[in-house]
């Protein structure tokens, strides 16, 4: 790869040889469909990304090759299914910068990550007056686990406020959090409005605090280089599919002196190391909170995914996608009656808008029949569609895969979706 | 697919300027209907006559199907019985969900400007929460009927 281009407009990047975005394209083999006759414009990348051909082939290969279960056979196929698995595991210790691959848990995706923080961490030490604090930019999978385990302990869930540029409130922050705050769980990006929040800022206060924090990395991770240790949080939650991998696998990170202390959330087979019926040894980490036969063509695909984003390289992809997040942002906003929701001057390319008289599920149902895929709803996020006195938004999130003409598509299928119902 | 099925220029004219819009206070009946999936909610009022629904009004916000089939309604309904309401949900139904629907088209006027949403799928609950929610209210006025000795 060549030195990192930093295209300032369509025809530069286009022009630009150092970023053949056709090539890139032609690795993702769903993209050149057409859809009710026209091409596809896949701009629903924050509900789930695309694959590259290199994933599928990874998951392919395995199960033509190497299948078999893993941890168990001393046979050549389950060590070579063992090797890939566990292999995986230190790919993805190398990506994020975990210090040991014992702080590596393989979860179900995001969601599972939290419960389990939720559950085997959280729960145990939780006594009624006790605090978690979240912000009011998160998805449902990074409140509803906290709502469960306050009512199962009695401890409460107190939420820092978002400006109404879809920021989170640092001064509310420092206010809120005390001696009864026992973890604060935040978006590293939203979901909903693609604000990047500043985690550091608040890390640093936690620390004083004593308070442990765990992110929600589900936006973050397939858009921008994170580092875990240098962002010093106890927890970090990912999912694979969102970044080019497989669904129903995803991340924990936790810090390991963390990690030895909580119980296992799951039991079953591959999680201990002796059972009687008397007394049952766990397994050591990360094995203890991976109960089960694991979902090893996830793992293996999740680590090609990450090759793959290693060879374009994350801070290639955070320049391209914050171009086509400049290009996205100018063109709609001179759309007529279009209010973007969502303006924090940090933000990973994701468009949040209403149009005005009309609503998001018909400018969905409009777009599909032009090609153009986009969500429309509350993105799991309801709590922020309150906060800004909406039912829903329609919103366009950008992957580098994605192009200036793409957007261009989206503008004109917007302004075709007026005269329908104009 | 042809999106000129789904927004017909009497769903677009009623989503525009939708018909008996705004609270009916008092009514005998109201419920409310919410579609969590995309967000519609709204909230069906009705004055009965005996066994006829003597007028029908709604509120709420919605997309256009949504609102457009509400508007719809309250225009539909007005001066029929129970049992011609339930017979016309049933039509409207058969409309909605069914390809091949066996539906007097002339009988249902402009609810058969409802047809085009069978070919999409994902907006058939769209046009069919007016119709539960009436069906929700109608129940709520049989509750607070007092109960009959006999």
């Amino acid at each position: 790869m060549s030195a990192q281009p930093k295209p300032v407009s369509a025809d530069r990047a286009l022009a630009d040889r150092t970023w053949n975005v056709a090539a890139i394209r032609r690795d993702f083999p769903i993209l050149s469909q057409s859809i009710h006759g026209k091409p596809l414009v896949y701009l629903d990348n924050a509900a789930s990304s695309q694959r590259p051909q290199s994933v599928i082939d990874a998951i392919s290969h395995y199960y033509e090759r190497d299948h078999a279960n893993v941890h168990r056979g001393v046979h050549t196929l389950s060590q070579r299914a063992t090797d890939a698995y566990e292999g995986a595991r230190e790919t993805i210790r190398r990506f994020i910068n975990a210090k040991d691959v014992k702080e590596v848990i393989y979860t179900r995706g995001t969601t599972e990550g939290v419960n389990l923080v939720a559950q085997s961490f959280a729960r145990p030490q939780l006594r009624p007056g006790d605090e978690i604090l979240i912000s009011g930019l998160e998805h449902h999978a990074n409140i509803v686990p906290w709502q469960l385990v306050c009512e199962q302990t009695g401890a409460t869930l107190k939420v820092i406020p978002i400006s109404t540029t879809g920021e989170v409130d640092f001064d509310a922050f420092e206010k809120l959090i005390g001696p009864r705050t026992k973890l604060l769980a935040l978006a590293h990006v939203s979901n909903a409005l693609g604000t990047v929040v500043p985690v550091e800022k608040f890390i640093a206060v936690a620390r004083k605090h004593g308070v442990p924090v765990l992110l929600d990395g589900a936006q973050a991770v397939p858009h921008m280089k994170v580092d875990v240790q240098a962002l010093d949080c106890d927890f970090y939650c990912f999912s694979g599919h969102k970044m080019l991998g497989p669904t129903g696998i995803g991340v924990l990170y936790g810090k390991q002196k963390l990690l030895e202390k909580m119980p296992p959330w799951q039991g079953g087979g591959d999680m201990i190391l002796t059972v009687t019926f008397e007394k049952t040894t766990y397994n050591q980490l990360p094995w203890k909170f991976e109960a089960g036969t694991p979902h090893i063509s996830g793992a293996i695909g999740l680590a090609a995914a990450i090759d793959y984003l290693e060879r374009i390289g994350l801070d290639r992809i955070a320049s391209v996608e914050h171009e086509l997040l400049d290009y996205a942002t100018a063109k709609l906003s001179a759309l007529p009656g279009l209010r973007i929701i969502g303006t924090a001057p940090e933000k990973a390319a994701v468009v949040s808008f209403v149009l005005e008289g009309i609503h998001p599920h018909d400018i969905g149902t409009i777009l599909d029949t032009e090609g153009v895929a986009i969500r429309t709803g509350h993105h799991c996020a309801m709590p922020i569609m309150d906060f800004f006195r909406i039912p829903a938004t329609a919103r366009a999130s950008m992957s580098f895969y994605n192009t200036f003409e793409e957007i261009d598509r989206l503008v004109a299928a917007l302004e075709h979706t007026r005269q329908v119902l104009g | 697919m042809d999106l000129k099925d789904l927004y017909r220029d009497v769903i677009v004219d009623h989503n525009r300027h939708p018909r008996n819009f705004g609270a009916l206070q008092p009514a005998d009946a109201k419920a409310d209907g919410h579609n969590p999936l995309c967000g519609d909610r709204l909230t069906l009022y009705v004055n009965l006559d005996g066994d006829k629904i003597a007028q029908a009004k709604f509120d709420g916000a919605g997309c256009a199907i949504s609102v457009a089939s509400a508007s719809l309604l309250t225009e539909a309904v007005k001066g029929k019985s129970r049992e011609e309401v339930q017979n016309l949900f049933e039509q409207v139904h058969a409309l909605l969900t069914q390809q091949d629907a066996q539906v007097d088209v002339g009988k249902l006027g402009k609810l058969a400007a409802l047809s085009g949403v069978r070919e999409f799928p994902a907006r058939v609950k769209c046009a069919s929460l007016c119709w539960h929610t009436l069906n929700a209210a109608l129940d709520h006025a049989d509750a607070n009927k007092p109960v009959s000795t006999e």
